[in-house]
């Protein structure tokens, strides 16, 4: 279960994020929506502890993030699976050991590395892939290496910051599918998202940002990006 | 760390090596540079010490005995002088021992002089704990009982040990500063290659690395790099110290000086160049992540 109790974030005097309250029980599928700039990376940030709140709690099952040492982060994110619009895969790593290495910081055994890896990468569709480098790989591939990664560790919670970003519609349908299939499995999926056709077509949970504040909070709730802030 | 996790590091050190073609070509190449500069200098350094100390262990102060002094008279002289301060050894050598080394030098015409026809006295000679000790030990001999000259080679032995001197500090200044310029450049080519890599170690934190385990591949990568750039400068130093000391040979060891004996120095120098290669490759590399590693 994640919570944020009156978590603010300020950034020198601007405030990203004011008084954000949010609680997501496990197994939900949640979109965050909002124009840019309105706080929803911040948000995201926050989640993975890439940076601190400015004030208030946030809590991620066992883990208190705000009070977390830093040398403690590491075995937070090992929990997590995150994905961003640019992939971020090792460009000197194959497919199969970009995987791999989610598993390996684990200290797993060889053997059981292979085997997972060989599955989720069967999983997103890229086993015949395996040994090509990320730049070898279109758009899509890269971002569905990046979800195998994600999710090798079978984490409870996926996150993701505009995963189809850089992407076409269809292969965005194809990566939405992915991460529906995930949230069957079990897995608490965060989208952060401009894409307003998917979130329409794929409806769950959404909140929307604007300058900071959560402004609503819907189940199967569509939202007119273009509409609102044209 | 499990046996599993070590051969892990080792595996992904010698691939990122690979995988980083020229930038690891870079990296060796500095080394191989620096390591090579740093191995003639020690060479020299080393051997102008050894040079050095042999031609100030060579100055001794010679103790001329009266003549006509008795054995038990000698023997006595021979207790006080061992008794001086900073007085290592004390050696007899006999007028007729010391006319055989004056024929020896300047041939066989001296040998007219041998029998009771012989100038010389007998000697006593002093070495002292350290070679600059030389001339107080001469001073504190010229004043004992049946001595009749003590001698050192006055001011052209003050002269040696004024010049060893400075060659000495000089060469050990210059040998300090090479090995800070070595740390310097070869540290700096290493952090350059880590800087192209710093996206890389934000990644490898995002999926949950410690950074431990982010620093032995690194780590590792620099101790090879290190290793591998020693190499070229061992065997160019080995081939061209042997060398040298083949034809310097003759010439040094008919003046009694030699240059240090290759086998155990070069062992010595190869080791030495060895080990500040990887050392300060590994060291290096963990330096230079480190400010990469905070959240």
């Amino acid at each position: 279960m994640i919570q944020f109790i009156n978590v603010s974030k300020k950034y020198n005097r601007t405030y990203a994020l004011r008084e954000i309250n949010l609680r997501i029980e496990p197994g939900e599928f949640l979109y965050i929506v909002g124009p840019s700039g309105a706080g929803k990376s911040t948000l995201i940030k926050l989640l993975y502890r890439q940076i601190r709140p400015t004030s208030g709690l946030i809590r991620i099952n066992k883990f208190n993030l705000t009070k977390m040492k830093n040398r403690n982060v590491p075995y937070l994110r090992r929990e997590l699976g995150v994905v961003f619009q640019d992939f971020k895969l090792l460009p000197r790593l194959t497919t199969y050991e970009n995987v791999a290495y989610a598993m390996e910081v684990t200290e797993k055994r060889p053997t059981i590395i292979r085997n997972r890896v060989m599955d989720v990468l069967n999983l997103v569709g890229l086993a015949s892939k395996s040994r090509r480098f990320p730049d070898e790989l279109s758009g899509g591939e890269q971002q569905r290496v990046a979800i195998a990664r994600a999710i090798v560790n079978r984490p409870k919670i996926v996150i993701a910051d505009e995963p189809t970003g850089n992407l076409d519609p269809q292969t965005s349908a194809e990566i939405i599918n992915i991460f529906e299939n995930v949230n069957r499995q079990g897995t608490s999926v965060i989208m952060a998202t401009h894409n307003s056709e998917m979130v329409n077509q794929r409806p769950h949970r959404l909140i929307e940002v604007v300058q900071g504040q959560i402004v609503r909070d819907e189940n199967k709730g569509a939202y007119h990006h273009a509409a609102i802030y044209r | 760390m499990r046996l599993f996790t070590v051969k892990r590091h080792i595996k992904d050190s010698f691939r990122s090596l690979k995988r980083n073609g020229w930038m690891s070509v870079a990296s060796v190449s500095a080394v191989t540079v620096t390591l090579l500069l740093l191995g003639i200098f020690l060479a020299l350094v080393l051997n102008v010490n050894k040079l050095s100390s042999e031609i100030e262990n060579d100055v001794h102060v010679r103790v001329l005995i009266d003549r006509g002094t008795t054995k038990s008279q000698k023997q006595h002289l021979k207790t006080e002088l061992k008794e001086l301060k900073d007085v290592a050894t004390v050696q007899y050598s006999s007028k007729t021992n010391e006319l055989k080394k004056v024929v020896g030098h300047y041939g066989s015409s001296f040998q007219m002089f041998s029998g009771d026809d012989n100038p010389l006295n007998d000697v006593f000679i002093v070495s002292t704990t350290e070679p600059e000790k030389t001339i107080t030990v001469t001073q504190q001999a010229r004043k004992l009982k049946y001595v009749t000259i003590a001698s050192y080679g006055g001011t052209q032995a003050k002269q040696l040990f004024k010049v060893m001197h400075t060659i000495r500090q000089w060469a050990t200044g210059f040998t300090i500063l090479l090995l800070f310029v070595a740390v310097f450049l070869i540290s700096n080519t290493i952090r350059i290659t880590i800087l192209s890599r710093r996206d890389e170690i934000g990644i490898m934190r995002l999926v949950g690395a410690t950074n431990a385990y982010i620093r032995w591949p690194f780590f590792l990568e620099g101790a090879w790099t290190g290793l591998l750039g020693s190499i070229l400068p061992i065997i160019a130093l080995d081939f061209g110290y042997s060398w040298l000391y083949r034809i310097t040979a003759v010439q040094l060891t008919s003046f009694g000086y030699s240059l240090a004996e290759p086998r155990y120095f070069l062992f010595v120098l190869n080791l030495l160049m060895i080990i500040v290669g990887v050392l300060i490759g590994a060291v290096g590399a963990l330096i230079s992540m480190r400010r990469f590693l905070k959240v």
